[in-house]
This record gives C-alpha cells, sequence and structure tokens, in this order.
C-alpha cells in the first residue's frame, strides 16, 4: 500500500480522475449553457423589435399585431394534426401492442417507426406534388356542400395548398411520436388485470378499456403533448405544403402561415429589422414549444416507468 | 337441456354466434354496394375502396349487433376500427416512397451523382427540355456539403453527448444539477429544428459579425438537435451494463476513469454506436436549420469555415421552390425527387446499419 511506486504513481492516476470528471461533468453543465444559450442569444437578436417604431414592422401596426396571425396559424395547424394523428396512433399502437398477431407485431412496429426515418422535406414534397393536387377536389366538394360552416368556407383552394393539407401532412408526421410512446404504454399494461378482464368474460374492447386505457392514459396525455411539440415547430412540411397568406377562418382557402415556415420563407432574404422581426417571432415559438414540452416531460415524470420512450 | 342429443349440443354452444363465413359475405355485399354506389357517382378506386371499407364496418357491426348482441357488436367495431388505423397509417408511407422511386429513379445518374450545379442555368434546363436531351447538373455539391455539415455536427455532438451521459450514470447522484440536466436533455428533444438554426445563426452573428453563414454554422445547429438523442441513447445504454464489471475492476485497483474507459464504455459499446448512428440519421434530414446557417450554395465548397454551403435537403427545397428555369421546371422537378431519393437511401442505410450494429454486438450483460 505504501510502497515508493505506488505512492509515485498515485497523483498521476488521481489527476486523470480528476480531468475525466471534470470533462463529464463539464459536458453535463455544457448542455445546460447550450439552453440557457438558446433563449439568451435569441432574446439578444430579437431585442430592436422591441425599441423599433411599430410603423416598421412588417404590417406596420407593431410586433404583436404581426406575431399574432402566425401563432394562431400555427396552432391551428397543429391542432388539425393532433386531432387526426392522436385517435389514429392510438388505434395503431393498440394494433400492435393487443390486436396484431404476436409474431409479426415487432415487425409491424419497425414500419410504422419507418414513418419517422423520412426526412421532413421528402414529406413537404410529398405534400405538395402527390397530396395537396389530391386533396383540391375534395376541397371543392366540402366548398360546396359543406360551404355553410365557416371553416370549410368557399370558394376553396384550387392546388390544394391549404392549412387542412399542411395540417394532414403534419399529422402523418407526428403520427409515429404518438403511436411509439403509446405502444410501449400499453405493452407495460399488468398483464394480470387484462387476464383479470377477460376471466371475468370481458370482451377484447372491454378488457382495453377497463384495464389498459386507464393504466396508459397519463401516458397518452403525453404522447399527444410531445406530438403537439413536434407539430408546433414543424417547418419544411408547412412551407412547402401551404400557400401562406392572411389569417382566414376557412381551412380549404390558401392563407394562415405558421411561425416556422414563416422564418423558413423569409430568413434567407432578411436583414436589419427583419432579421430581429423573424429572431424574435423564432423566440415565440421555442416559449410555446418549451411549454408544451415542460408539460408533457412533467407528466411522464410523475410515472417514472414510461421515461424510456422517446 | 340434459336430454339434447350430442349434436344438438354442440349447436347449443355455439348457439347466438355467427358461423366464420359470415364477415367474408358481409365484406363481398360491402365491395359489390360500394362499387355501385361510386359508379353512381362517377367512378374512381379511391372512392370505392373507402366506401367499401365504411359499409363493410358498418355492416359487420349491425349484423354482429343483431346476431350476438350490443356488447360483441361493440367489440368488432373496435377491432375493424384498429385494424382500420394501421392500413390508414401505411397508406402515406407506402405513397410517398412509391413516389420517390417512381419521379425520383428517372433522374438518378451517374452525372446527377458527380456533377455540381455550377453553370447550370435556366437556359440550359429550357435548352434539355425543348432538345429532348438529357438533364445537365446534379447533386454533387449537395452530397458533398450534407457529409461534411453531418460529420462535423457528429464531430461535435459525441464527445458531449458521451461525456454527459457518462457524468449523468457514473458521478450523478441525482442531485439537482443532474436532475436539471436529465429533464433538460428530454425538453431538448422538443426544440424545433429552426429554433436550433435561429440559435446557431444569432450565435454566429454576435461573435462574427451579422450575416456569417457557413457549413460550421449548420454543424453546430444540428449539434444542438443531435448532443439529447445521443445522451439519452448512451445514458440507457450505460445504465444496463451490470454493477459487478464496474466493482470487479474497483476490486483490482483500477480507478475510476479508466474503469469508465476500458470496462464500462467498452461493454455498452454497440449500443452507444448504434445510438449514434441513428442520431446521425436524425439530422442528415434536416433542412430548416441549414436555410438559415449556410445559405445556399450551386457549386462545390469544400470547406465548412467558409462560405454557403448546399445540402440534400436543402437543394431539394430550392428546386421545388424555385425551379432553376422558372418556364421549365420539370428538369428542376426531376432533379429534386432524385435527391430526395439519394436522401431516403442514406436515411434507410443509417437505420439499417444502426440495427445491425445494435444486433451484432448484443450488450454483454448478464440480463
Amino acid at each position: 500500500m505504501s510502497t515508493t511506486t505506488l505512492t509515485r504513481s498515485d497523483p498521476a492516476g488521481r489527476s486523470g480522475d480528476r480531468v475525466f470528471s471534470a470533462a463529464a461533468l463539464g459536458a453535463g453543465v455544457l448542455i445546460l449553457a447550450v439552453l440557457f444559450g438558446v433563449a439568451l442569444f435569441l432574446i439578444l437578436q430579437a431585442l430592436p423589435v422591441a425599441g423599433a417604431d411599430p410603423a416598421e414592422i412588417t404590417g406596420g401596426e407593431g410586433f404583436a399585431a404581426y406575431i399574432f396571425p402566425i401563432v394562431v396559424g400555427t396552432v391551428i395547424a397543429a391542432a388539425i394534426a393532433l386531432l387526426l394523428a392522436t385517435p389514429l396512433g392510438i388505434g395503431v399502437a393498440l394494433f400492435i401492442s393487443h390486436y396484431a398477431p404476436r409474431r409479426l407485431a415487432m415487425t409491424f412496429g419497425y414500419v410504422v417507426d419507418l414513418l419517422a426515418a423520412i426526412p421532413s422535406v421528402v414529406y413537404g414534397a410529398w405534400g405538395y406534388a402527390v397530396l395537396a393536387p389530391r386533396l383540391a377536389t375534395g376541397y371543392g366538394w366540402l366548398a360546396e356542400n359543406l360551404g355553410w360552416i365557416p371553416i370549410f368556407a368557399g370558394p376553396a383552394s384550387q392546388t390544394g395548398k391549404t392549412i387542412l393539407t399542411a395540417g394532414i401532412v403534419l399529422a402523418v408526421m407526428v403520427l409515429p411520436i404518438i403511436t411509439s410512446l403509446s405502444r410501449e404504454i400499453f405493452l407495460q399494461t399488468p398483464t394480470l388485470h387484462e387476464e383479470a378482464a377477460l376471466a371475468m368474460g370481458a370482451t377484447r374492447l372491454e378488457m382495453i378499456r377497463m384495464a389498459v386505457l386507464p393504466f396508459a392514459r397519463n401516458g397518452i396525455i403525453s404522447a399527444a403533448m410531445l406530438g403537439l411539440g413536434r407539430a408546433l415547430g414543424e417547418t419544411m412540411a408547412v412551407a412547402l405544403v401551404l400557400s401562406g397568406g392572411a389569417l382566414t377562418a376557412s381551412l380549404i382557402q390558401s392563407g394562415n402561415q405558421t411561425i416556422a415556415a414563416e422564418i423558413a420563407l423569409n430568413f434567407p432574404e432578411a436583414f436589419g429589422l427583419r432579421l430581429s422581426e423573424l429572431i424574435a417571432a423564432g423566440l415565440v415559438l421555442f416559449v410555446i414549444t418549451l411549454v408544451v414540452n415542460i408539460i408533457a416531460r412533467w407528466i411522464i415524470g410523475r410515472h417514472k416507468e414510461f421515461s424510456g420512450a422517446n | 337441456m340434459s336430454s339434447s342429443t350430442l349434436q344438438k349440443r354442440r349447436s347449443q354452444l355455439t348457439k347466438g354466434r355467427l358461423p366464420g363465413y359470415a364477415v367474408w359475405v358481409v365484406l363481398g355485399a360491402a365491395v359489390v354496394l360500394a362499387a355501385a354506389v361510386s359508379a353512381l357517382v362517377g367512378f374512381n378506386v379511391f372512392a370505392w375502396a373507402v366506401l367499401a371499407a365504411v359499409f363493410f364496418v358498418l355492416g359487420a357491426t349491425l349484423v354482429t349487433a343483431a346476431a350476438e348482441g350490443s356488447r360483441k357488436a361493440a367489440d368488432s367495431l373496435m377491432t375493424y376500427l384498429v385494424y382500420g388505423s394501421f392500413v390508414i397509417a401505411l397508406l402515406p408511407l407506402l405513397s410517398v416512397i412509391w413516389t420517390v422511386l417512381e419521379r425520383g429513379l428517372p433522374g438518378l445518374s451517374y452525372d446527377f451523382l458527380f456533377t455540381s450545379m455550377n453553370g447550370v442555368t435556366g437556359a440550359v434546363d429550357n435548352a434539355s427540355v425543348e432538345n429532348g436531351t438529357p438533364v445537365l447538373g446534379g447533386a454533387y455539391h449537395a452530397i458533398v456539403g450534407t457529409l461534411q455539415i453531418t460529420f462535423w455536427a457528429t464531430l461535435v455532438s459525441v464527445p458531449i453527448g458521451l461525456l454527459a451521459a457518462v457524468y449523468l450514470v457514473e458521478y450523478g447522484k441525482g442531485g439537482a444539477l443532474d436532475r436539471a440536466i436529465t429533464f433538460f436533455v428530454d425538453v431538448m428533444t422538443g426544440i424545433p429544428s429552426i429554433v436550433a438554426g435561429l440559435f446557431a445563426a444569432a450565435l454566429f452573428a454576435l461573435v462574427f459579425g451579422p450575416g456569417t453563414r457557413t457549413g460550421f454554422v449548420a454543424s453546430v445547429a444540428l449539434s444542438v438537435l443531435m448532443i439529447p438523442v445521443v445522451v439519452r441513447s448512451t445514458e440507457e445504454m450505460l445504465r444496463i451494463v451490470p454493477n459487478e464489471l464496474r466493482e470487479a475492476s474497483y476490486a483490482l485497483g483500477v480507478r475510476k476513469w479508466r474503469t469508465i474507459l476500458k470496462v464500462v464504455v467498452p461493454t455498452a459499446i454497440s449500443g452507444i454506436a448504434s445510438g449514434v448512428t441513428l442520431a446521425i440519421a436524425r439530422v442528415v434530414g434536416e433542412t430548416a436549420p441549414i436555410l438559415v446557417t449556410a445559405g445556399f450554395a450551386s457549386s462545390i465548397n469544400l470547406n465548412v469555415f467558409q462560405g454557403w454551403m448546399s445540402t440534400l435537403p436543402t437543394f431539394i427545397y430550392y428546386q421545388i421552390l424555385t425551379p432553376t428555369s422558372p418556364t421549365n421546371i420539370d428538369p428542376s422537378t426531376q432533379r429534386a425527387w432524385a435527391a430526395a431519393l439519394i436522401l431516403i437511401i442514406m436515411v434507410m442505410l443509417l437505420n439499417v446499419v444502426a440495427r445491425l450494429i445494435a444486433r451484432a454486438f448484443a450488450p454483454r450483460t448478464s440480463r
């Protein structure tokens, strides 16, 4: 223990330990610093907007009037995506966890995960070239027959590049998130609960309603919230699919815009105050998604066993 | 009941249940009825399939309700809906893959892979359309840009992500800092990619003056997206390394940092490698952060620290949104889809590689 050689080699080993643990700690702290850096730099670059003359802001009526319509547009697109993707995602997750033949379930899971592997710009191109033209006829029909409902008010877009199309593309993109998270939670349902329900003579639907869904409720909510976070921040699908414009209630006319697409479409040519405006818009988006994600993570955190799900 | 014959008893057991062929009868009827209805309003395959599905679900549920009661009917309705939702989820996947293959393959050639867009102007595209000659120009510069930007992003984020995961698993004691890091890593996974791009743009604008757009700025933006993925996957892999291995190493008098480097990390290396590969696959297709940080180039740029750069996703985006020749957009569309095909192949390959790594060197644990 106290031989000379050991004592001599000790400082080197100890400093190695110290350097390594310091590096590990440093990396951890750096991650926190980056997240705060994101907020800080965005605020710094967005500051000129706060002091600017309202007339100089795009639209001429100040930043609030500029940001409000695109925040609403973002929320509309994300809401459409969530309304479509949540029931569908739960259905697909149930299919994989409880309905599909055991041996094929894993494969089906991989197939749905492939949806997440396709880059967003490809979805955008697909929505632009394939989906929008197909939906245009449907929009015409909607405007003709259901035009009295404000969200289907005509005249329908001839190209199909509307906020509804963008919402559908977003739904496809958040579907794998909702599916994979819900699936993991469905699989964690205590088998005894399920078997008890079946033994009492419950049908499969009743078993799912009595044993699986109550157990998974929090998980489903947080899955939907994470999907919402993704849908709010998704850029390319909207930038390519939507032919944007002023805020309109109708989902089947061209118009509306989302924050992310507004930034992507205008940033490359922006300079000066316009640049600050777009960065301020990015800051707003950052805050919205941050709040959504924190709530989702908080719900997951209350059930630690779900935390492997991301 | 006790006096009934064997045959009668068997029918007692299945009484009130539909025979197995009933579902197929309903399906056939639904398909025929849907064909008739869609023929009335103008036949198209899509409307036919949708109508058939709706008729089948309604019909099968009603028949079950009449024969087996409402509980069974609700159960079978749910079964059809769940199967249906899986089919609906597959439709966009198949459609996207089919579209990319169909429109991308014609444009994919040796020239496309190994020439850039340098010197390819609207006039060149017009000429190729008018004379029927092959479309000139390719995605070489974008492929090179994608590889470089992704390489630098990996170089930045892998050490940070690995060390942070090591800190959380090996050094963390569950204190406030550890919980904060875990929580914010999770939250970071949800940062919109365009915000990550804006962050990098804002950071470099403050340090190097406004309008700094280079490949490296894009790499930093991608790192912000990549680090949390690397941390999460590495953390999970390190946690399943059995404690006995660490204790055996300590018992031999090995220092903690050497234990981590020589015992813990090598045990989990396959999972870490596959996690990193998946993280690369995630950022390689990112468009928005590149748009705001690396600008757009039509010629080859081999220096990530200077000059604008193009990547496959931004190449696709600009070819679609601002075709090289506004009057003849077909060459640009063709190039965009060919680039999309290359991009999808890259991402799928990375995913397959990740799975192969994970399977080939499955974690050597005692679990």
